[in-house]
């Protein structure tokens, strides 16, 4: 508790036990011989020192023209609550009016906290190597490009940096939501807000503290709440009119009702006093904008940072999602994935010693390619070496390595006549191969004359695409889609693999944003197509839908400058998590204003006819309030 | 120029209004109270900055004198 709500706490704790003392005189009929006048002044003193603040800023506000400031509606409905004679009913509303006021500023304290801690990514210190060696204690954002800085284990990274020295481990789940740490050794970059956990590291800045991840995510995290949602602005709106109309009603009902009905202007007054006890829509205005917070934190926690309020509200409505391929579904880096030898390939151990025959042909192939650095041909060498072998040049005979555009490359390994490329190639020497029909690219390999085999390579699918799109699916999401610049057959195997409904393929970057054009004039108001890309080529198309997701790649700016949500690890599973959670949010959100505005309607109408007391008002209105914080703390809370 | 202060504000309706008002000073390109951060966000032309921000901070003191900000 903050020193202003220890105060009020402890000026509850006085009041309240004078008003229980109060009561018992009271009902024991002690208070009975006590004339009014003396009573008033009796009840008075503690009203006094629990509510001296609220008339007190009551008369200021009133003083600046502020006729419908809670203070002042709270002031007049207990003085009025005084003139009728109800002295305890006046105690009690004010007693209660602030027990729900601290309450409400201490749980939205809480919240507050809960959240800033959970995101808590800011580093405080940087430490700066001199030239003379010398470390030096400064401020991060006093750091420049270039600077050397050390960080010891249990630091986080001050900027975004380059490793120069040492190897550690490093912990990016406040980033990430990734709890398994990275290993990290020179040359390597680390984003600033991971923790550094075992070793010293010696790193370079390679951005200044405002440009660095750290500094990004907090800036869009603050200004996330600040993207207001239809909800909010609607709860905005309400509460502007809601006030006014609430405190003209109660002066009707004092004035007109006794003309009307030929109730007492005592009995008119008390029903007047409910109403300006419920104008205050404190419990509205605070527990949908509270909710968001708390729904924007919970994804945070997980490693997705959702833009705005308005997004996490879209994202609730998701049915269509459009997925890239290269570098969201895949990778985007080619590797072997296939070896296909052929019948009888004649490839005996005799060649190399080795006895695994897919080896051997990658051992022919990866010669073949050795002097070649197309992409297809450092995946084939890549492979090679992956198993531990170590392409030898001397083997090649580079006098009479040729490349053939179109077709592939002729070579002389180990003296004899190699042939790798497409079926073109073997054809136009009159090999005889067997054609495989695969999504990927195929190498066809044939040495002296004779088909050896086929080397298959293709785009990797990621880890957990296929997991991501089945949970999507039992998400609710009704559609999904997949946007390539590929051709037709890999397009659709990849499709098929990871169980997308609906592919198209062979599009120009433009072609995407028109394909994704022609899908959201499809959608109607209740539903929201979204679309995920690494923002590297697709970012007109990460604007143009109604939710953006981007692959964040950690620290690619493009990506999170375009997107409305950001997956921190590039996860895909993390976008169920966030429809869950956005869902979730939404449902308390709308749970709240039901309910709030339920209970308030109710103790309108019940006070209007003089069904109801002013301690049923008060508990009813400050109850409101604390069961919506109460509820909107759980979107906090993701499992 | 956009500058954020931080900012003590108890109620989100308060904080609200605060927007409302500094939104209507002449000179004010955009305004923010964020209750759940608890920050001020104010944008106006720099040459008037720092009397607009003055202006601001009583408009705010005028609807909620409870209201802190930190300039």
């Amino acid at each position: 508790m903050t020193k202003k709500q220890k105060k009020v706490r402890n000026r509850i704790i006085v009041v309240l036990i004078m008003f229980f003392a109060l009561l018992i005189l009271d009902k024991t009929g002690v208070l009975e011989p006590v004339p009014w006048y003396l009573q008033l002044v009796i009840y008075l003193i503690p009203y006094i020192i629990i509510g001296y603040d609220v008339i007190k800023k009551a008369a200021i506000n009133i003083s600046h023209g502020q006729v419908f400031d809670e203070n002042f509606l709270m002031m007049i409905a207990t003085f009025g609550a005084f003139g009728i004679g109800e002295y305890s009913e006046a105690l009690a509303v004010m007693l209660f009016y602030q027990v729900g006021e601290l309450f409400q500023s201490y749980a939205v304290g809480k919240s507050r906290q809960s959240i800033t801690e959970m995101m808590s990514i800011a580093p405080e210190i940087a430490n700066i190597v001199r030239e003379d060696g010398t470390v030096e204690e400064v401020d991060p954002e006093e750091v420049s490009v270039g600077d050397i800085l050390q960080i010891r284990a249990g630091e986080k990274v001050p900027v975004d940096a380059v490793v120069v020295e040492g190897e550690s481990f490093i912990d990016t789940a406040a980033l990430t939501g990734e709890s398994v740490p990275r290993k990290v050794v020179a040359g390597d970059d680390i984003i600033s807000g991971c923790v550094n956990q075992d070793g010293v590291l010696k790193v370079r800045a390679i951005k200044a503290y405002e440009d660095s991840t750290v500094a990004k995510i907090l800036e869009l995290v603050e200004n996330a709440s600040n993207k207001k949602s239809r909800m909010e602005n609607f709860i905005t709106r309400f509460a502007r009119y809601y006030t006014p109309v609430v405190t003209i009603g109660a002066v009707l009902l004092a004035v007109v009702l006794p003309f009307a009905t030929g109730i007492s202007f005592m009995d008119s007054i008390r029903r007047a006093c409910i109403f300006l006890i419920v104008s205050c829509p404190c419990a509205l205005v605070i527990s949908v904008p509270l909710g968001f917070f708390g729904g924007i934190g919970a994804s945070s926690k997980i490693g997705v940072l959702v833009k705005g309020s308005n997004f996490l509200e879209a994202a609730s409505l998701i049915d269509t999602i459009v997925f890239d391929k290269t570098g969201t579904i895949t990778k985007g880096e080619f590797k072997v994935t296939d070896i296909v030898l052929a019948d009888n390939s004649g490839i005996d151990s005799s060649l190399s010693g080795d006895n695994d025959l897919k080896t051997q042909l990658l051992k022919i192939a990866a010669h073949g390619e050795a002097l070649s650095n197309h992409p297809i041909a450092r995946s084939i060498k890549e492979a090679y070496e992956q198993k531990g072998y170590a392409v030898d040049q001397s083997l090649v005979d580079e006098a009479s390595t040729k490349e053939v555009a179109g077709h592939g490359i002729t070579t002389v390994y180990d003296g004899k006549e190699l042939i790798l490329g497409n079926g073109k190639a073997l054809l136009a020497n009159n090999i005889e191969y067997s054609e495989i029909d695969s999504p990927g690219t195929t190498v066809y390999v044939a040495l002296d004359g004779k088909y050896l085999g086929c080397i298959v390579i293709s785009d990797v699918i990621k880890d957990g695409v296929v997991d991501a799109i089945a949970n999507i699916k039992k998400a609710g999401v009704d559609k999904t889609v997949l946007l390539t610049g590929d051709r037709k057959n890999a397009a659709l195997f990849t499709a098929k693999k990871v169980g997308i409904d609906e592919t198209h393929y062979e599009l120009l970057p433009a072609d995407k944003v028109t394909q994704v054009e022609k899908m959201l004039s499809e959608e109607d108001n209740n539903s929201k197509l979204a679309f995920v890309g690494d923002g590297i080529n697709d970012a007109p198309v990460l604007m143009r839908a109604d939710v953006g997701i981007a692959m964040g790649s950690l620290g690619s700016d493009a990506a999170i400058e375009a997107a409305d949500i950001v997956i921190m690890d590039d996860d895909l599973r993390k976008i169920p998590s966030v429809i869950k959670i956005a869902r979730k949010t939404l449902r308390i959100v709308k749970e709240n204003i039901v309910f709030a505005l339920t209970v308030k309607i109710a103790i309108l109408i019940l006070g209007a006819l003089g069904l109801t007391t002013m301690w049923l008002a008060v508990f009813g209105d400050v109850g409101v309030a604390v069961l919506a914080i109460l509820n909107s703390m759980r979107a906090l809370k993701y499992d | 120029m956009k500058k954020t202060y931080k900012c003590e504000v108890d109620c989100a309706n308060c904080a609200a209004k605060m927007e409302e008002a500094v939104k209507k000073i002449e000179g004010v390109t955009d305004a923010r109270v964020n209750f759940m951060t608890q920050k001020f966000m104010l944008e106006a032309d720099d040459a008037v900055y720092a009397e607009v921000l003055e202006k601001a901070v009583k408009a705010c003191k005028k609807v909620e004198p409870d209201c802190e900000i930190e300039v």
